[in-house]
């Protein structure tokens, strides 16, 4: 699933190379499933994808009219959180874009990853065809056995070494990649540096990020690290994917995106109904949060409220945190923020069976105590790392070049706009990937073989249209 | 060329621009929405129109001038006539989206106005329209070069700069003319607008003799202004107020 596979490393020719592909599980189940765990709650259910608490729907009217009131809600600060998602997703592919016109180290063709082992330097044009073609297929096949490897390490709770995998992940885009990076920004504006301060500016920009994307740390800190890191991974793969793979690839990955988060019996479909199952949030590690989740409500008596509260005070500064399994060892698979946010509504309650019949019991206006702006949207950081490949392939190969940019960045903005406008109306999981990629690639191809010569003859002839 | 010529075409051309969007579009997350999509109409219109023209161009003898020339004359009209006629197509977006807003809000109004919209809508087309005549000149600004040196104009930089200014103008006044015309059914300020962007954009074929282009263009652009801010509820007496209001240190009201 999208996250998940996410972090798995693979060595190779000396260079590490990840498979963030999946990251692209859209707009997060977690938004999904919060704005669900709220309705939930208004509609007095404890989780609507579970039936464990059998306890009967009534009050048909109270559905209705809530749901009415959550998606005006949901649409009215919908246009904030599609603000607050263009935001970093346009960051990012500055940064990308930035890069790639003035480092050109990342627009040399050094060889190719391990999977994609076809070269695209042939004589013919079918030859090139297909070895692209075979390139995205292994490519593809590699991210959905990893998906499966991922979902059935979930299923069943092998967590540790999925953290352990997003730790060395993680481990590796920012100290490794960086000092790639860092090293070719030297070289293309010539500044002469000695190995010991870079030692200590890489150094200092690893831990500060691994404490803030592992632990906690200031929100904006945080944001920038998830935007960084995206944008290494994005060019190392504008780097070594040739031109038709990549296009390819971008292609399958969408429909792989959606197929997998909409059928049945998709992996990550399938990943989002076993978190639902176990009410807990799905790996937050690689997903982009926009806003922190405030603790509203604290009870000090119960030491098992002070408990809770004690660990949830850790989430004041981020909403991005992944399960520390090792920290909490009895928290009965209910992640802290599910916790925070169940304390935030019905004060700190241990979810028994017999607890959740009294919370059902609970009048539904007793809940109202969170403030719903301060929901924040997710996006996973594979959806970063796509769209800047995009954006970035464009700026570095179009010929329409600056044209070309810009019209896959508008491109790719609407279509992040139409996916939460979508997320808003069926409230479910859905895939950030199809929409906007599909548009950015339309957008691309057309915009350089269509606009470009157009534009080109009206700058000659200085027309304006 | 060199970095001043950079800097300076681009404040001449987004200057502008960049405060209105700045001052008034930047604070509201639905007005930032609305001008993407209003950029993201320009674009498809400008890919459809691309796509005649090209078709048109590779139908016909490329070593022929006067006929390419001639075909060009002819993609920049429909080009034109295609743009506004997205400019209506979001105009009916808009207003579907407004009454979805209007269903969905607490006191049952908008949060945003048509006429907001209307701005919003006009700045969004000229950013883009702006940003595709003008970036990649100034991307070539950058770089080392001489203008004109084999006998074309030396002003080609600037020119395009002010040339792309009175254009995003005259796109955020046409925007609130057009829909001021598609709310009130006045028929007759659609066309204005449509003969309007004819014009200027018909001005411009009589490049470089730069004085038939720009002039013509600045005239029409105050005539748009005036227009545009009289159909927004200002007059002469708003102005003064607000000029007199400035002068004496209280905030003005802005219309609507």
């Amino acid at each position: 699933m999208t996250e998940l596979s996410a972090h798995l490393p693979q060595f190779q020719h000396g260079q590490l190379t990840e498979n963030f592909p999946d990251n692209h599980l859209s707009n997060t189940n977690d938004n999904s499933e919060r704005r669900r765990h709220d309705n939930s709650e208004r509609r007095r259910n404890d989780n609507p994808g579970s039936e464990t608490n059998g306890q009967p729907q009534n009050n048909i009217q109270q559905v209705v009219e809530d749901e009415e009131e959550d998606e005006e809600l949901t649409l009215k600060y919908g246009a904030k959180h599609v603000i607050m998602l263009f935001v970093p997703v346009t960051l990012c592919m500055v940064v990308v874009v930035a890069t790639i016109k003035s480092v050109s180290f990342y627009t040399r063709k050094d060889g190719q990853l391990i999977y994609t082992p076809f070269t695209e330097e042939t004589e013919t044009i079918g030859q090139r065809a297909l070895n692209s073609i075979l390139n995205a297929a292994i490519m593809i096949s590699v991210i959905i056995v990893m998906t499966i490897l991922l979902v059935v390490l979930y299923k069943y709770r092998c967590y540790k070494v999925i953290h352990g995998w997003l730790i060395i992940s993680s481990l590796l885009l920012l100290f490794f990649f960086s000092f790639i990076y860092l090293g070719e920004v030297f070289k293309t504006y010539n500044v002469a540096m000695d190995y010991i301060t870079v030692a200590l500016m890489i150094w200092n920009f690893g831990v500060v990020g691994m404490i803030c994307i592992h632990w906690k740390g200031p929100l904006r800190l945080q944001q920038a690290y998830l935007i960084m890191i995206s944008a290494l991974m994005a060019l190392v793969f504008i780097k070594y994917l040739p031109e038709w793979t990549a296009w390819l690839i971008l292609a399958v990955i969408s429909v792989y995106d959606l197929v997998a988060v909409l059928c049945p019996k998709g992996p990550l479909r399938m990943l989002v109904e076993t978190a639902q199952e176990r009410n807990e949030t799905l790996f937050p590690a690689l997903i982009y949060s926009s806003t922190m989740v405030w603790l509203v409500n604290m009870a000090e008596e119960d030491p098992e409220a002070q408990r809770k509260a004690s660990k949830n005070s850790t989430y004041d500064k981020q909403a991005n945190q992944t399960q520390n399994g090792d920290a909490e060892p009895d928290d009965g698979g209910f992640s802290q923020e599910w916790q925070q946010q169940r304390d935030n509504r019905i004060g700190p309650i241990e979810s028994t069976p017999e607890s959740r019949a009294a919370v059902q019991a609970l009048p539904s206006n007793s809940q109202t105590s969170e403030d719903p702006e301060e929901r924040g949207v997710k996006l996973g950081l594979g959806d970063f790392i796509f769209y800047s490949v995009l954006v970035g392939k464009a700026s570095a190969t179009a010929s329409g070049d600056w044209n070309t940019t810009l019209a896959c960045f508008v491109a790719i903005l609407i279509g992040l706009c139409l996916t939460l406008l979508l997320l808003a109306i069926f409230k479910k999981a859905l895939p950030a990937l199809p929409i906007s990629i599909t548009f950015g690639l339309v957008f691309y191809f057309a915009t350089d073989n269509l606009v470009q010569p157009f534009m080109d003859q009206l700058a000659f002839h200085q027309f304006y249209i | 060329m060199t970095l001043a010529v950079f800097f300076g075409c681009t404040f001449i051309a987004f200057g502008p621009a960049l405060s209105l969007f700045l001052f008034t579009i930047a604070r509201d997350p639905l007005r930032i929405i609305i001008l993407i999509a209003g950029a993201f109409f320009w674009l498809v219109s400008l890919l459809l129109s691309s796509l005649i023209w090209f078709i048109a161009v590779k139908a016909s003898d490329p070593r022929d001038e006067a006929l390419q020339r001639g075909l060009l004359i002819f993609g920049v009209m429909f080009s034109v006539l295609l743009q506004e006629a997205f400019r209506f197509l979001y105009y009916k977006l808009l207003r579907k989206a407004i009454e979805g807003l209007v269903a969905l809000s607490e006191d049952g109004c908008s949060p945003i106005s048509i006429q907001q919209m209307a701005y919003v809508a006009g700045v969004g087309f000229g950013l883009m329209s702006g940003a595709f005549s003008m970036i990649n000149l100034l991307a070539d600004a950058l770089g080392p070069g001489t203008v004109g040196i084999h006998g074309d104009s030396q002003l080609y930089f600037l020119t395009s700069a002010f040339m792309t200014m009175v254009l995003i103008f005259l796109h955020t006044f046409w925007g609130i003319l057009f829909f001021h015309g598609c709310e009130n059914r006045r028929w007759w300020e659609i066309a204005a607008v449509v003969l309007m962007h004819l014009a200027v954009s018909g001005s411009t074929f009589w490049n470089p003799l730069y004085v038939g282009s720009l002039v013509p263009s600045y005239l029409l652009m105050a005539a748009a202004a005036v227009w545009a801010y009289l159909l927004s509820g200002g007059s002469a007496q708003n102005l003064r107020r607000f000029l007199l209001c400035s002068q004496s240190g209280a905030s003005p009201q802005l219309a609507s």
